[in-house]
């Protein structure tokens, strides 16, 4: 598939944010103090907020959107244009909550992560219940978005701490931060690893229903490009997808582990959020690869012009 | 979330016999002619006369070769939405815009309740829909729905653009639910398959194979 940057952008802004908001949660339940939590959960909504905006650069007709409530029955796109809103709206009223000093609903929080999770939930299925697309079309899709979200989230989260704290001070947040990049990294290598193994079930000969043992496209019936041909190709070398590979491998986990590690024993400032920096455009990289490595079975009806 | 697809009383739908297909894109023009000037269109046409032309067609006539020479086949093959009876581009939606008429099975696009989210074009297999680059919607064959049920025209013109524009009658049109109809005779008679099995969209659309001659020896 060509890898679309809205949706890029979207699926990473937004999963860090919703991370965050996991790990404030867990800071209030721990005693943080209500201004900071508000301050990080005004970002988490900065975050899915910027999210949503980039995400309707992907649509022909943004000023449409509002329609994709619709479907819900059906469609994992349409409960994810539910849930976003909701949980923008949830994460602000608890950020909110925090900053005014009001009692703190444990309700509020409560609902907040489940929100979090059902969005982690909708983003990965629209992916994974797309069952001809065999490289997204599994649970590793699902576990690949909220993980990477919260261990992006964490990450920012021990930076926040750090900025505050000093970073000896965010040592319990390093080690959470290391075991979700840790986490995120083995579901990560896992669905590549699923992905290197795939033989594509459909064929030339399925595609149009001849046996023969050679089957080959002379012309795809126009000289020029078309939809098809633009929007389910990422159109770059091997080499390149092989780079972009080794950006993400490196960007969004390793170098995070060993500046998270390196921040845990020495206590120096900046490591942090060169950490989160860091996993940032690794997640972006890791993101485009997600896309461009799924072979859509339309491709088979486009490789030839004559 | 997709519940077991609803069995209609009546599916139209294309039979296309791969015997017969020249390969003159005549139906490509047609249904490009018919759809950009009807309710379906216009069907945008970006640096036509450049380098590098890109249109929105509705169906596309492909050339494939089989075999190895000297046994080489050259298979022209049309092809188009398939009206799928269990279409996984209607579920994925989220307006509603996709959506599978009751009274005939036919796949349609809602183009006013379109956000041109593209989901449906990844949802189909098929790769039968486009996105019209300059209306920024998705767009799909309809078997020229404004076409077959109009009372104006004479009834043997009530039927699909490509259909009438076939030179070699290549090109069946009917209603696959009726047994006693032309397309499904040729079905059940010449054994007519459906495309990409394998993912079990049950293609209302059917192909009918070639009948292979072997070389006479002289």
């Amino acid at each position: 598939m060509r890898p679309a940057f809205s949706v890029i952008l979207f699926t990473v802004l937004a999963g860090m944010g919703q991370g965050l908001f996991l790990m404030l949660v867990r800071a209030d339940a721990l005693g943080a103090d209500p201004h900071e939590l508000a301050v990080g959960g005004f970002a988490s909504v900065a975050l899915l907020g910027a999210g949503l905006a980039c995400s309707f650069f992907h649509l022909g007709h943004p000023m449409r959107a509002w329609r994709a409530i619709a479907m819900w029955r059906t469609s994992w796109l349409s409960r994810e244009v539910i849930v976003l809103p909701l949980t923008i709206a949830v994460v602000a009223l608890w950020s909110l909550e925090h900053l005014l000093g009001k009692p703190h609903t444990a309700a509020l929080a409560a609902a907040g992560v489940v929100l979090c999770l059902a969005l982690w939930w909708c983003t990965g299925m629209i992916y994974a219940c797309l069952r001809f697309l065999r490289e997204w079309a599994h649970p590793l899709t699902l576990l690949n978005f909220a993980l990477l979200g919260w261990m992006s989230g964490a990450t920012l989260f021990a930076a926040y701490w750090s900025v505050l704290h000093g970073a000896a001070a965010a040592r319990l947040w390093v080690v959470a931060a290391m075991v979700l990049t840790c986490a995120g990294a083995a579901a990560r290598l896992a669905s590549l690893a699923r992905n290197r193994a795939l033989r594509p079930k459909s064929t030339p000969q399925s595609a149009i229903g001849v046996a023969a043992a050679r089957v080959r496209q002379i012309s795809q019936g126009t000289t020029g490009g078309s939809f098809n041909t633009r929007e389910f190709f990422h159109g770059r070398s091997a080499a390149f997808v092989a780079n972009v590979k080794s950006i993400a491998l490196v960007l969004a986990f390793a170098l995070p582990l060993v500046l998270l590690a390196a921040a845990w024993v020495w206590p120096v400032p900046g490591l942090l959020p060169a950490a989160a920096a860091a996993q940032f455009v690794g997640l972006i990289a890791e993101r485009w690869l997600f896309f461009a490595q799924a072979n859509h079975p339309q491709n088979i009806y486009y490789q030839a012009v004559a | 979330m997709t519940q077991p697809a609803e069995t209609l009383a009546k599916q139209l739908a294309l039979v296309i016999d791969l015997n017969v297909c020249v390969g003159c894109h005549a139906c490509v023009t047609s249904c490009k002619q018919w759809n950009t000037s009807g309710s379906a269109g216009p069907l945008a046409d970006l640096n036509a006369y450049g380098a590098e032309p890109s249109g929105t067609f509705f169906n596309r006539v492909q050339t494939w070769e089989a075999g190895a020479y000297p046994a080489a086949e050259t298979i022209h093959f049309p092809k188009s939405c398939l009206h799928c009876e269990d279409p996984p581009c209607v579920p994925v939606c989220p307006t509603g815009a996709s959506y599978k008429r009751k009274e005939d099975g036919i796949v349609l696009v809602d183009y006013d309740r379109c956000i041109g989210c593209k989901y449906c074009a990844w949802a189909c297999p098929y790769g039968a829909r486009e996105l019209d680059e300059a209306r920024q919607v998705m767009t799909k064959c309809t078997l020229c729905v404004d076409r077959i049920y109009d009372e104006k025209l004479a009834p043997e013109d009530r039927k699909p653009a490509c259909v009438k524009a076939c030179p070699t009658n290549a090109r069946l049109f009917g209603d696959v639910k009726d047994p006693e109809s032309e397309v499904s005779k040729a079905i059940r008679e010449r054994g007519g398959y459906a495309l990409m099995p394998e993912w079990e969209t049950r293609p209302a659309n059917q192909y009918l194979p070639r009948l292979v001659r072997q070389a006479q020896e002289f």
